[in-house]
């Protein structure tokens, strides 16, 4: 990742400069995913576009566009358009303003008359680009007006322009709540942040046609991007935390714990203690933590242990503290978790750690920390974690992280690994494709890198189409042991054609490695292919830089390779006698 | 600032946003002679030169400026 596109940036620098950054992200990596992105505008979107590419470039995807003429969004998004049609958008951003809005009420108007026709303009567009492209919408709020007529009045009664534009955010959000595959880019925030008036100059808009000033708009890309890149599963999935002058002030192996700063007593250890609130919110979205600090072991538990520390031991995952290098004890967490070290972010205040983690360690990031009352802008402005979806797995992924750790620990007490495998008192949940499930279906797709066949990415309307499709053997699986549950971790696509099912995805969550769970899956998989007749599966292989592990997959499985080309894809097949022997003896498959 | 020193850091600026190093401004340099330069670049170029000289200019200075020659006079007497 380029440290230019980094928060805290310089959106002068970048804007001048794009040219050039987007060659060097280019010439960085050759792994990107290609997405195509369809901007319908409202003003003049050209910087908005070559923003959003540096960005998303930075996260991985390569977009392509579709850019609507000049404040054609509407036309666009309600009639026929054989070019948006023919260029079959993955997303939809509409980039609409107050600029946009259509009337204003006065002193004499129907007010509520006035909120609905404007609402139900953009209900208008939803639904059609809905019907015309079923993809993910991302649609701006509004950022509040340039000038208020009755001054502070303005937010309060219903005639303001203030009051107006806050109720129709909310029948936005409203929206939003209500529909999948829509997301909410914030303005109204990021007006804010970057500061009403200076974003609001009107010069933008009548020289060039620019609904906001052209400075601010690096920031309001940065935000497009990163709902994109949380959409296709490119958000971070954890921290790993240094810990003196990072959790806390002052050195503990010198202050002791009596002397580091954290806690109400003076301004330093407030700020402290603010940073570790905030660090310890991000485990209800499932983002985990993790402890890489130069350190004697007991001298980090015992700074956790400070009554004032609103982080304690408990709260981490992996926690290394030790004189190690700082990247050999990173990579370590990201093995014994079965994360690549690029999902995880570095926070230490020390340059040179970041340096070296950085350096050695390919696609991870480190916030630039100055001092500790930045931290938190630094990192929460970064949108790391930018929630699209939140499903039931991401709010208890904490919880299943510790319940691996246990597992591991059972795991040693065994000598023979499938008495240890029986001790687990497996049961699987193996069934078609459901509604409840699509989210979480699609979101495993998008996340998968390593145990994946195929690299196939699938956005909630592909899973719903598939369901629906009799054409598919569609498969989800979950699995609960005696420790906890695992919730949905395998998702199995066949694409029946003619006499043979082909397997277009087989993937599996890696915290679910070496379980057996595969297998159960295989033997489901061939109980509904004899349910259909069908007598022989096709798996397909092609190698990626993370599916490594999955290389000799249909091999186990008792697949046979019938070709393989010179970039090392392969197709597999598995016919299927009658006397097929179930391969899982340690999961209880649910009928 | 000499009128020579606002010239040389322009051409910086435009080798920047064109990402052509081999870019040499004269006074008469328009958007006809630079591939690129359309209205929309236009927009990232003035952008960029206020950033770089630390000034804003308002629309009836920046609306009928025609060469960079007359950008270099406008900075001139902005200084």
């Amino acid at each position: 990742m380029l440290k230019e596109l980094i928060y805290p940036f310089d959106p002068n620098y970048i804007l001048e400069n794009k040219r050039k950054l987007k060659k060097q992200l280019l010439e960085d990596s050759n792994s990107f995913v290609e997405k195509k992105i369809a901007i319908l505008g409202g003003s003049t979107t050209s910087a908005i576009r070559q923003m959003m590419e540096l960005f998303l470039l930075n996260n991985g995807i390569k977009p392509s566009f579709y850019e609507s003429e000049y404040n054609k969004f509407y036309e666009d998004a309600m009639f026929d358009n054989e070019e948006l049609k023919n260029f079959a958008p993955d997303i939809i951003y509409i980039c609409t303003t107050n600029r946009n809005i259509t009337k204003y009420p006065d002193l004499n108007s129907d007010v509520d008359a006035l909120l609905n026709n404007e609402y139900e303009k953009y209900n208008g567009i939803w639904k059609s680009l809905k019907e015309k492209y079923n993809c993910p919408v991302i649609q701006n709020n509004f950022e509040l007006p340039y000038y208020r007529l009755m001054g502070n009045k303005d937010a309060s009664d219903i005639h303001g322009k203030v009051n107006f534009i806050s109720r129709l955010n909310m029948l936005f959000y409203e929206y939003a709540q209500n529909n999948e595959n829509f997301y909410i880019c914030d303005i109204n925030y990021i007006s804010a942040d970057y500061g009403l008036k200076k974003w609001s100059d009107p010069f933008y808009f009548h020289m060039y046609k620019y609904a906001m000033n052209v400075n601010a708009i690096p920031y309001l890309s940065f935000n497009v991007a990163n709902i994109i890149k949380s959409i296709f599963g490119k958000n971070k999935k954890g921290f790993v935390l240094d810990l003196d002058n990072t959790l806390w002030g002052g050195v503990i192996g010198d202050d002791g714990v009596e002397g580091i700063k954290v806690g109400p007593e003076e301004p330093e250890g407030q700020v402290y203690s603010e940073f570790q609130r905030y660090l310890k919110e991000h485990k209800q979205l499932g983002v985990i933590l993790n402890i890489d600090s130069k350190n004697e072991y007991e001298n980090a538990i015992a700074g956790l242990k400070h009554p004032d520390s609103e982080l304690s031991e408990d709260d981490f995952v992996e926690i290394k503290a030790n004189w190690e290098p700082k990247d050999r004890n990173f990579e370590q967490i990201a093995k014994d978790i079965n994360l690549l070290p690029e999902s995880l972010v570095f926070v230490d205040d020390n340059p040179a750690e970041r340096h070296i983690v950085t350096e050695q360690l390919k696609g991870v990031v480190a916030p630039e920390l100055d001092s500790v009352e930045h931290y938190i802008e630094y990192i929460d402005r970064n949108g790391f974690f930018e929630v699209t979806t939140l499903s039931n797995d991401d709010l208890k992924r904490n919880e299943m992280y510790k319940q691996n750790a246990e597992r591991a620990k059972a795991e040693a007490s065994f000598s023979n690994y499938k008495d240890y495998l029986l001790s687990l008192k497996m049961k699987g949940i193996i069934k078609p494709f459901e509604p409840l499930y699509i989210e979480r279906i699609s979101q495993l797709s998008n996340k998968s890198n390593q145990y994946n066949l195929t690299t196939r990415r699938y956005t909630v309307s592909d899973i719903e189409k598939i369901a629906e499709d009799d054409n598919y053997i569609t498969l989800y699986g979950k699995l609960i042991d005696r420790f906890g549950d695992n919730g949905l971790v395998s998702v199995v696509i066949g694409h029946i054609i003619e006499d043979k099912c082909h397997i277009d995805l087989w993937i599996m969550s890696c915290r679910v490695l070496k379980r057996d769970l595969e297998y159960a899956m295989m033997d489901e998989l061939v109980k509904k292919c004899k349910e259909r007749n069908i007598r022989e599966i096709r798996g397909y292989y092609y190698p990626t830089a993370k599916n490594a592990m999955v290389k000799d997959f249909y091999s186990l499985q008792g697949f046979s390779k019938i070709s393989e080309d010179e970039k090392g894809n392969s197709e597999w097949s598995y016919v299927i006698e009658d006397d097929y022997k179930l391969k899982n003896e340690v999961i209880e498959v649910e009928d | 600032m000499t009128r020579e020193e606002v010239m040389k850091k322009l051409n910086e600026i435009f080798c920047n946003v064109f990402d052509d190093e081999s870019i040499v401004l004269k006074d008469e340099t328009n958007a006809n002679d630079i591939e690129d330069w359309d209205s929309l670049e236009q927009i990232n170029l003035i952008v960029a030169i206020e950033n770089e000289f630390e000034m804003m200019f308002d629309m009836a200075e920046v609306s009928d400026l025609a060469n960079v020659g007359e950008m270099a006079d406008l900075i001139m007497s902005k200084l």
